[in-house]
């Protein structure tokens, strides 16, 4: 730096400042294409966001003619379920609650499947265990797009590979193959008396395990790895049995980095849009729907940008409660563990 | 004790070794369905049973001829998902490494309050963006030839894009650099080198994995982007490889035989599928250690 032939003169009093401030304009000038950027395309987009939330923004105003003010009309209309209208079905509190259940039923079978697995391959002596590891990250590195239309095709109810492989293996003990025709995302009436879920759930969900559980494999393989063999060594001396051992060892050693890995899980399977969107399209009648799939549709199929607008506020509200609770029941249940 | 390999009682080993193969079934059922649908021989809407009784290639040569019924070619297609998709990976990489170092690096006045605003806009998710985007974008007009309208361009859909992962890649580079030891800098900068040379000569070489691992994930969530772009898009020229995807089957497939589906689905996948293998390991570790510290 020229520090040291500047130092031989006596620096004025701006060079002094000039030199003393290197670091803050450092600072900003290695910030300012990112935030110019976002406030351009991502912060004002969500300002404007909010105001056509408070208008009745549609087609009409496409072309240039300023929307009407209208408060908080279109909240109310969502959730008083004006929105029925337009959306036949459509009862925001049911949607609401379908896109929980749908996100922890989820995610608890990813992580519950994802660690048992992990554990399996584990197993010291197991043969074959490279083979297993390569074959089982598979569904993860496919596009999750094409996981989704491929599953569509097959829960096709003719041809589709669900029906044909149950009809041949129904076929073994003398079943005709026209038992086999499930109407996997058409049939209305629940598959099991008592439980409200369409046969569509079930297939979603079906596909969203196979697409889920590897991620959370690979993540507790990493974690199990990271365990000292002697931690298991003087348990079982100890006299534990393997079931002991795996509350008292391997839960608690895992848990630092299955933790953030459920996190992103329960936040990338509320917004699971691919899934539902391309396989069961909310149907049958918005039971399957989950909020993305209504806000792309709000926008793509109504033309009712201002209650879109309205519709993404309330998602990022909810969002933001559901990442604060389970940050906060994570780190409430910190201490009983450890 | 010496060591000694545990040796699994047979018993066991058979038992573990059912489950796995059990396993090991239904993760490779979809995949080998797919697969053998795409070497379907005969040009058949719906095959009847679950592997085709012959095979050829020729479902991959009718998608790289024209894939759907609009008029755009497969080439065409590919050229819009990579351009896409490659522009905004790097734009988001090459804008966001800058802050994301001095995130890492430096404390300054506003620095909680930019980070609140970058981790508030990583929880939007990209669909509730789409209503604001797509009106602000389609209100920009420039009258060159027959009218130009930036939300009814590529351009567009790639500046909605960036919108979104441009926070991400920020946040996941400032995730990577927070576990690079500042020991290196700290001498050079005792050895008289500037930020920039810092950040050029020391940050930069040593942040090479994540920017590629960053890079790979915005062009991958780029390369399989449907909704901006089915939403913004009206023009076949324009259109990417996940829009012809959706167009090859549901309720706009036509009679498109399920073995050029299958064809498609297959060559939309691999590309990123083959990278992803060898980043794998990468994009774990960042994902969940450096993402969200």
């Amino acid at each position: 730096m020229a520090a040291g032939n500047m130092s031989s003169q006596k620096p004025s009093a701006f060079q002094d400042w000039w030199q003393k401030t290197s670091q803050t304009r450092f600072i900003y000038m290695y910030l300012f294409p990112a935030f110019f950027v976002m406030t351009m395309i991502t912060f004002y987009p969500l300002f404007y966001q909010v105001w056509m939330s408070l208008t009745d923004y549609g087609v009409k105003n496409l072309k240039g003619t300023p929307p009407n003010f209208v408060g908080l009309d279109n909240y109310w209309y969502i959730f008083g379920g004006g929105l029925a209208a337009k959306l036949p079905n459509f009862n925001f509190w049911r949607l609401l609650g379908f896109n929980l259940f749908w996100t922890f039923s989820n995610v608890i079978v990813h992580v519950v499947a994802g660690v048992l697995i992990a554990v399996l391959l584990n197993v010291e002596g197991l043969w074959a265990k490279g083979i297993y590891r390569t074959l089982f990250v598979l569904p993860m590195v496919i596009p999750s797009l094409v996981i989704a239309v491929v599953w569509r095709n097959m829960f096709d109810p003719n041809f589709g590979a669900i029906n044909v492989a149950l009809a041949s293996l129904g076929g073994l003990v003398g079943m005709a193959p026209e038992m086999f025709q499930i109407r996997w995302m058409e049939q209305i009436n629940p598959p099991f008396p008592g439980i409200p879920l369409p046969l569509s759930f079930f297939a979603v969900l079906i596909a969203n395990i196979w697409l889920g559980w590897p991620f959370m494999t690979i993540v507790a393989t990493g974690a199990l790895q990271s365990i000292p063999k002697d931690l298991y060594e003087a348990a079982s001396m100890d006299g534990a049995t393997s079931v002991q051992q795996f509350w008292g060892i391997t839960v608690p050693m895992i848990r630092p980095a299955m933790i953030p890995a459920t996190m992103l899980g329960l936040i990338m399977t509320f917004n699971q849009f691919n899934v539902i969107f391309f396989i069961s399209n909310g149907g049958p009648l918005r039971q399957t729907e989950i909020l993305v799939t209504i806000a792309f549709r709000l926008v793509n199929e109504q033309r009712l940008y201002g209650v879109a607008a309205a519709f993404s506020i309330l998602i990022f509200f909810i969002l933001l409660g559901l990442t604060l609770a389970t940050n906060r029941i994570t780190k409430a249940t910190e201490s009983y563990d450890a | 004790m010496p060591e000694t390999t545990k040796k699994l009682p047979l018993g066991q080993q058979l038992i573990y070794q059912a489950m796995l193969l059990f396993i090991t079934f239904t993760v490779m059922f979809p995949i080998l369905w797919i697969v053998g649908m795409s070497l379907d021989a005969r040009d058949i809407a719906r095959p009847k049973e679950l592997f085709p009784p012959e095979i050829s290639l020729q479902a991959y040569l009718r998608v790289l001829g024209q894939p759907t019924a609009n008029p755009v070619t497969f080439i065409q297609l590919a050229m819009n998902s990579l351009l896409l998709a490659g522009g905004v990976a790097f734009c988001a990489v090459l804008i966001g490494v800058s802050a994301a170092y001095v995130f890492s690096r430096f404390k300054f006045y506003g620095r909680e309050y930019l980070m609140l605003g970058v981790i508030t806009v990583l929880m939007v998710p990209a669909i509730a963006t789409i209503a604001p985007l797509f009106v602000l974008l389609n209100s920009i007009n420039i009258p060159i030839g027959s009218g130009f309208n930036l939300r009814n361009s590529l351009w567009g859909v790639g500046l909605a894009m960036i919108s979104g992962a441009l926070p991400f890649s920020i946040w996941n580079l400032k995730g990577y650099l927070d576990t690079i030891p500042k020991d290196l800098e700290e001498a050079a900068i005792i050895d008289g080198a500037s930020f920039n040379q810092v950040f050029m000569y020391i940050i930069l070489p040593l942040s090479r994995p994540a920017l590629a691992v960053t890079f790979f994930l915005g062009f991958l969530t780029g390369w399989t982007e449907f909704a901006l772009s089915w939403q913004f898009l009206t023009k076949p020229e324009n259109f990417t490889l996940a829009m012809a995807l959706w167009n090859m089957t549901g309720q706009y497939s036509g009679d498109t035989p399920w073995s050029a589906f299958a064809a498609m689905a297959i060559m939309l996948s691999l590309p990123v599928a083959i990278v992803y293998l060898f980043l794998q390991q990468h994009i774990v570790g960042g994902l969940t250690v450096g993402g969200v510290k």
